[in-house]
């Protein structure tokens, strides 16, 4: 906080007002720089995406109870297709990566490589909202629905909130592009493209732990 | 499936009592509009108050609805302390089983989302940017849309009455009661759909004030020079964001295995409705703390106020308030060691809770050695406070003995564990709010409440609180459980019963007092103007601004070099004059409807999902989608204030009239 580190021990007003005032004023920040405002939209996104981790949280000890009650239905070892959950990870993670390449081209005022990268991060997005689709479809088909047990209510719920959150993401991408295509990486759009790239990066750290946790350790058990 | 889903004219209230309390609503409502259009204030409550985004107002509609929506949670107290008080034996009351049912669960929740927290919320907006000597709060759309979900769920509560009914089920819903299967109305789904739409509000805002008071107080303020209650709030705030994902979660899970047969809480196919009343209260204990803490922070500011002194052991203040948010997320499973979790569990969590009684004794004390040797004036927020002490430390013993698992086998659901909640809530809640809101009143409106009107209020509720609660403290050790709709007379348990109601007819007579005092105080304003900005001769920013501060709060940004930093600026001035300002450009954000649109898309899908009107639903949706991306697009949000006109204002504010 670097205002702090400016602040001095107010003077004492009875010794000069004039020269108070003249300090008191040089320590004014005004509220609504844009650097100031830069700061409060990029930290308070992080606490937005720290609460949506507690969500997650929640959801992932709610798996964890409830991952063995199948209630004789299947369970995950005889449900997951492992090679179909390794592609969508590695889809994701290559998401993640030309997400971060089309940052790395923004601070480079590179506006057609952004629209580029951004491009393709989109289209791996929706590729793996498809495989993801795909899954579900399939496991509805065989009879697998989430009402079938509590495991699978569990299951649907905690990798659908992850779908809908990469479906809120790809929409936000539909929506910043087109400005950005217009209008170049300005101030303005440079702050939405790090919030969205911050938001992408975090979907992608939580299906590591679904991957993990439902897929890997439902496997294994 | 129809047009309208489940929506039929057999969800418009049958009974007497419904239906008076559904017509007294809807008649209010028109009263309401019809006012509005004879005194022709469409324009100005759309201009002024229906698009702003400025706290001081924001925090005005907090609290406004806040006390209506106390109203009508006092009406279900008086229906249930009149249907125990008479349904003993042959008689049975005034209501029946089911109808009891649905008042005590529209009070609990009614009290703790709309009352509660709004009171809070409301103190919240007045205060902490004045406090931190701030113009706003980092994202004043967001918390103009906060506001407008928190009135959407309690439209919704309201909702209730007038077309279908309420859960039957208590303030939590457990399962598998409030599952399909025991519960096929759309009651529970109206209590899922309010707190969710209110409980997302009050994450945002969580996420809002935390962000506000870490990046926005005044050069000079470092956190260990802010006042009490911004303390108190930046630590409710941290439970908010760790507590109120959890709530949404729950309630989101309770909705799917409603709506699509899943299983999370079901007694069956694998379900666990144990997890719930975990998951509930692992939201649910955090978040009595998040209302207790700020009401702290009030009693902090008042007690220093009052008593003209520094506040004693600053620093232990803090490290209490740090505890208590610690603390308070190790200890929700005392809510029910009947579990039968065993006794290391049980033994954790009791030892846990007696604990965070440590931190708390703490503020206690230092609040009394705060009034020590001070020059103690006796005003109305300093009677709320003394009347705190005693009524939360009565109820805080109480809780310490519940604690000890074996007792809270005995205690658990009975009226003795009532006693208790309601006295740290009302002692401590309640009364912490009512002092903050006489507190800071004349800052807000400019004039003070009536002294005389204001004690006759603190006396009511003081006495009406004893006689309504300890005979309930009684007659839980004598075996009474809670949300008893008949007993019989054998129980002995009558006379007491009758008490308690008498003690509500009290409690409504200080509520009498308090809107009497609301309706004296502004009748005669100009008696109790405040002139100076400064009424009780106060230690913190925001009495440094005048009463009421303009929009932009201060002109001139002050600074904060000491601890109670206005009392210090009051005692360098006594000594030499004072600086001339300089002003500079303020920037300052433009009023938007786009937050009442959101709030109001979600009362309509709230409202879809609820009767499961198929396309209401996604409508809902979408309309909050689309009003997040105008939002976006426009980029024309805020104007500029320059420094001339700035001056001119603040020439012509300071010359009375």
């Amino acid at each position: 906080m670097s205002k702090h580190k400016t602040a001095r021990p107010a003077p004492s007003l009875a010794a000069a007002p004039a020269d108070a005032a003249q300090i008191l004023s040089a320590n004014q920040t005004i509220a609504t720089t844009e650097q100031t405002l830069h700061d409060k939209t990029t930290f308070g996104f992080w606490v937005y995406l720290m609460t949506d981790c507690v969500l997650f949280a929640a959801l992932f000890a709610t798996f964890a109870v409830l991952r063995n009650n199948t209630f004789g239905g299947p369970s995950g070892r005889e449900l997951f297709d492992m090679p179909f959950v390794l592609a969508e990870t590695l889809i994701l993670l290559t998401s993640s990566f030309t997400c971060g390449l089309a940052m790395l081209a923004a601070h480079r005022q590179n506006k057609r490589l952004v629209l580029a990268l951004f491009g393709i991060t989109f289209l791996l997005g929706i590729a793996f909202l498809t495989l993801e689709l795909t899954e579900f479809t399939h496991l509805v088909h065989e009879g697998n629905s989430w009402q079938r047990s509590g495991f699978l209510s569990a299951f649907f719920t905690l990798v659908g909130t992850h779908g809908a959150h990469i479906t809120a993401g790809l929409l936000w991408m539909l929506v910043l592009l087109p400005r950005v295509w217009k209008r170049g990486v300005t101030y303005m759009t440079m702050r939405r493209l790090t919030l969205l790239s911050l938001f992408w990066h975090f979907l992608d750290i939580i299906w590591i732990f679904i991957f993990t946790i439902v897929y890997l350790m439902g496997v294994t058990s | 499936m129809s047009l309208l889903g489940k929506l039929t004219l057999h969800a418009i209230p049958h009974d007497p009592i419904t239906l008076g309390g559904a017509l007294a609503m809807v008649f209010g409502a028109l009263a309401v509009i019809a006012l509005l259009t004879y005194f022709k204030r469409w324009k100005w409550l759309w201009r002024e108050w229906l698009t702003t985004v400025d706290p001081k107002k924001i925090g005005v509609m907090y609290i406004l609805t806040a006390l209506i929506m106390l109203l009508r949670g006092v009406g279900d107290a008086v229906m249930m302390r009149t249907q125990q008080a008479t349904s003993v034996g042959a008689a049975h009351g005034i209501l029946d089983a089911n109808h009891f049912q649905q008042v005590f669960t529209a009070h609990g929740s009614i009290m703790i989302f709309f009352v509660a927290m709004g009171l809070m919320f409301g103190l919240i907006n007045l205060i902490v940017p004045l406090q931190i000597g701030a113009r706003d709060v980092a994202f004043p759309f967001l918390n103009a849309t906060s506001f407008w979900l928190y009135i959407a769920g309690a439209l919704l509560m309201n909702l209730s009455l007038v077309i279908g009914e309420m859960g039957a089920t208590g303030w939590l819903a457990y399962p598998p009661l409030s599952e399909l299967a025991y519960s096929p109305g759309v009651g529970v789904d109206y209590w899922i759909w309010s707190l969710q739409i209110a409980g997302v509000g009050s994450l945002l805002s969580g996420v809002n004030f935390f962000v506000t008071i870490l990046k926005m107080r005044a050069p000079g303020m470092t956190l260990m020079k802010m006042p009490m209650f911004v303390w108190s709030v930046l630590n409710a705030m941290v439970l908010v964001i760790f507590a109120f994902p959890i709530l949404t979660a729950t309630l989101g899970m309770l909705f799917l295995d409603r709506s699509l047969g899943m299983h999370f809480f079901t007694s069956t196919f694998g379900g666990n409705p144990m997890m719930y009343v975990n998951l509930i209260w692992a939201w649910g204990h955090p978040e009595v703390y998040i209302l207790i803490l700020p009401a702290f922070g009030v009693f902090s500011e008042v007690v220093s106020a009052f008593s003209h002194k520094r506040l004693f052991g600053y620093k232990s203040m803090v490290i209490a308030l740090a505890a208590i948010t610690f603390l308070s997320f190790t200890v929700w499973l005392h809510h029910f060691f009947t579990m039968g979790a065993g006794a290391d569990v049980n033994a954790f969590f009791g030892i846990m809770t007696m604990a965070i009684a440590i931190p708390t004794g703490v503020k206690i004390f230092n609040w009394i050695f705060t009034m020590y040797r001070g020059r103690v004036e006796f005003k109305t927020p300093m009677l709320w406070f003394l009347g705190f002490v005693v009524t939360f430390t009565i109820g805080g013993a109480a809780g310490v003995l519940m604690a000890v698992p074996p007792a809270d086998f005995q205690l658990h659901n009975s009226l003795f564990l009532v006693a208790h909640f309601h006295t740290m809530i009302i002692g401590g809640v309640v009364f912490g709010y009512f002092a903050g809101i006489t507190y800071w009143f004349p800052k807000i409106f400019g004039f003070r409440l009536n002294e005389r009107l204001g004690k006759y209020a603190f006396w009511c509720w003081l006495v009406g609180f004893c006689l309504a609660f300890v005979p309930l403290y009684i007659l839980g050790l004598m075996g009474a459980t809670r949300r008893l709709d008949h007993y019989d007379p054998s129980m002995g348990w009558q006379g007491l019963f009758i008490v308690a109601a008498v003690g509500v007819g009290v409690i409504c007579l200080g509520i009498a007092f308090q809107l009497l005092q609301f309706g004296v105080s502004i009748w005669k304003r100009h008696e109790n103007l405040d002139v100076t900005g400064d009424p009780w001769d106060g230690r913190t920013l925001e009495w440094s601004t005048t009463s009421p501060p303009p929009e932009y709060n201060f002109a001139v940004i002050p600074a904060a070099s000491e601890r109670d930093a206005f009392w210090d600026t009051k005692q360098k001035r006594a000594h030499g004059g004072e600086p001339t300002p300089v002003y500079k450009d303020i920037v300052v954000p433009k009023n938007t409807p786009i937050g009442l649109l959101i709030a109001g898309s979600s009362f309509l899908a709230g409202f879809g999902f609820i009767w499961h009107i198929v396309w209401l639903a996604p409508l809902g949706i979408l309309g909050v989608l689309a009003c997040i991306v105008v939002r976006l697009a426009d980029d024309d949000t805020e104007y500029t204030i320059p420094a001339e006109e700035l001056k001119q204002l603040e020439l012509s504010r300071k010359q009375p009239a």
